[in-house]
């Protein structure tokens, strides 16, 4: 990971201001920084999301295309996950940002590893034959520190914008199987992404724990927690990071406070996403016309507790 | 558990850059034609195409008699003798430091233009450059002067004196080297509370101001103990009160960080980054910087 060289001064400094609540840009432990949402800024994709979360800067586009169903699973789509990360620092480039793609490509797996977090089934076309793969690219455009959280942000926010062709399948008398698009580009299925879960980070830095960590946090945090969560408080999966070691006692702790924070804010937070989503679907021309020339951006700030 | 905020999607119209003082600045794009007249020698940042002055950087046009030059906006720190910088220490080589200072070179730092601990002056031996790590390791902060400049543009810093030297607790805001101002000092104790290096590399440095100036040691020893409340508070204002001035391209020296810092006392620390928030606050502070030039 990308990460800053930090005097063991400034060190210090950062670990007593998170034991006294008071970081060095004056938010509380468990306060996030101002996060923007705009989505579909990626025209030839079939939805995309770009979250800047301070001064990390996510873009995710999600492509769908045609493929066979996996033989465990012949009724439903699948997910593939992509990230690159080379756009952010020249020591990223080639081999170095591989590893971190591939890093977080593997989280992402796990985190959709759930079977209630997409509806798959409703991907599917033909059984054992064809369904959708919904290809999702994340683009790594700037790391400024808490990634993971920015990342699911950013890929939710895209499930929620793509919008797939209804297909009809239609059987000839040979029996060639022929796939009909239709004509009318706003005949789509969206998928619901209620269920689709988001990824909350826990640094431990000192004795106290802090969500969405800068650089220069992380630099001082020996251990962090991954937890991703569910609207519902139901946490699909849970991975641990860091050099250092966690006490049981405080992991269970920090779930804790992660279900809690979870049920209150997001809730709210997606009620916020689907409300300002909706009203832009009633007039489907908005987000081309925004993206074009005002950029439209819709701006959520977590004032104390962030889903 | 407060509810989440949000707001509301809102197109966002760049501040009004104010009324200009003295004559318009002439800003140029890469491309652009400077004049056709074919007196005038070219400088840095132009090039002559089909007998016209082409502008290569985007920047602010500067004319000094026939010469013309283009300065860039956004450009990594040049170096020039005398100036205050803030820099992070990447290597240490053999008898010397290489500095990080947002320049295009690494800056050097000669073990012999250091201070050592306690300001004593002597000729350093072959023990001070097997000791060099004890001084100043990978990481350290230090404030120093520029002393020399190498023909490639790499800076030479020295730190010869007791005002400068090993950096301890604080907060580092790295901007643009073109927003901060040049003034006769850059330490800086502001009547908040904290003290302030504005450091010409756009290295800024805020941290709370020590309580006695003259056992200064060299500047080496770190005080290691924690930094109050109040202090803390202090140095997180300041420290967004600087980004939001950098959001908006306002130049950075004393009286606009504390006319900021004024203007931010009615707001919570961590509602400054808000860009409505931001908005305000920088537009208070510049009126009242228009209002003091008279």
């Amino acid at each position: 990971m990308a990460s800053v060289v930090l005097s063991e001064a400034e060190k210090l400094y950062i670990v007593h201001g998170v034991q006294e609540d008071l970081r060095v840009d004056g938010r509380g432990c468990e306060d996030y920084r101002c996060a923007e949402v705009e989505t579909d800024v990626v025209s030839n994709t079939s939805g995309s999301a770009r979250v800047k979360l301070g001064e990390t800067d996510i873009l995710v586009g999600i492509k769908a295309e045609m493929g066979t169903p996996k033989l465990e699973k012949p009724d439903e789509g699948y997910l593939e996950f992509f990230v690159d990360c080379s756009s952010n620092s020249p020591e990223l480039e080639g081999r170095g940002g591989e590893e971190l793609g591939t890093d977080i490509a593997n989280t992402l797996y796990r985190v959709f590893s759930c079977e209630n977090s997409v509806d798959l089934k409703s991907l599917c076309i033909n059984a054992k034959e064809h369904c959708w793969v919904l290809y999702v690219d994340v683009l790594l455009l700037e790391c400024g520190g808490n990634i993971f959280d920015a990342i699911s942000i950013a890929v939710k926010a895209a499930l929620f914008n793509t919008r797939i062709p209804k297909v009809r399948v239609l059987e000839d008398e040979e029996g060639t199987k022929e796939i009909e698009l239709s004509d009318d580009p706003y005949d789509c299925i969206r998928l619901n992404v209620d269920e689709v879960p988001c990824i909350i980070t826990l640094s431990k830095i000192g004795y106290r724990h802090v969500v969405d960590a800068t650089l220069q946090e992380e630099a001082c945090s020996l251990a962090s927690l991954l937890i991703s969560v569910t609207s519902k408080g139901a946490i699909t999966s849970m991975k641990k990071v860091g050099k250092g070691s966690l006490d049981p006692e405080s992991i269970f702790e920090m779930m804790e406070f992660m279900i809690q924070s979870t049920r209150e804010a997001s809730r709210n937070k997606m009620a916020a996403v689907l409300g300002q989503y909706q009203s832009s679907a009633q007039f489907p021309l908005t987000s081309t016309w925004d993206r074009t020339e005002s950029r439209q951006v819709t701006s959520h700030r977590p004032s104390e507790d962030f889903g | 558990m407060a509810a989440v905020t949000r707001g509301l999607p809102a197109v966002r119209e760049p501040l009004d850059s104010g009324a200009r003082r003295g004559g318009e600045k002439h800003l140029v794009a890469p491309g652009d034609t400077i004049t056709t007249d074919t007196g005038y020698m070219r400088g840095h940042g132009t090039y002559v195409e089909d007998d016209k002055l082409i502008a290569s950087v985007a920047g602010v046009v500067e004319r000094v008699n026939k010469l013309v030059c283009v300065r860039a906006l956004k450009a990594r720190y040049n170096g020039e003798i005398g100036d205050i910088v803030v820099g992070r220490i990447t290597e240490v080589q053999q008898k010397r430091w290489k500095v990080e200072t947002n320049s295009r070179l690494d800056s050097v730092l000669l073990l012999s233009s250091i201070n050592l601990p306690g300001g004593e002056l002597r000729r350093k031996s072959a023990e001070d450059e097997l000791a060099m790590r004890d001084y100043l390791q990978e990481g350290d902060l230090i404030s120093a002067e520029v002393q020399s400049i190498f023909s490639d543009g790499a800076v030479s810093l020295h730190t010869r004196s007791l005002k400068y030297g090993k950096l301890g607790q604080g907060v580092l805001v790295q901007v643009s080297p073109s927003l901060v101002k040049r003034q006769k000092t850059h330490f800086h104790d502001l009547p908040c509370g904290a003290s302030v290096i504005l450091g010409n590399n756009g290295f800024i440095w805020i941290y709370p101001t020590p309580e006695q100036k003259d056992d200064e040691a060299g500047g080496y020893t770190s005080n290691l103990e924690p930094v109050p409340l109040s202090d803390r508070e202090v140095i997180s204002r300041l420290r967004n009160c600087i980004v939001a001035l950098v959001t908006h391209k306002m130049m950075l020296f004393d009286t606009s960080i504390l006319y900021c810092y004024e203007a931010s006392l009615p707001h919570q620390i961590k509602d400054i980054l808000k860009p409505e928030v931001t908005e305000e606050i920088v537009l208070e502070a510049r009126q009242r910087l228009l209002d003091l030039e008279g």
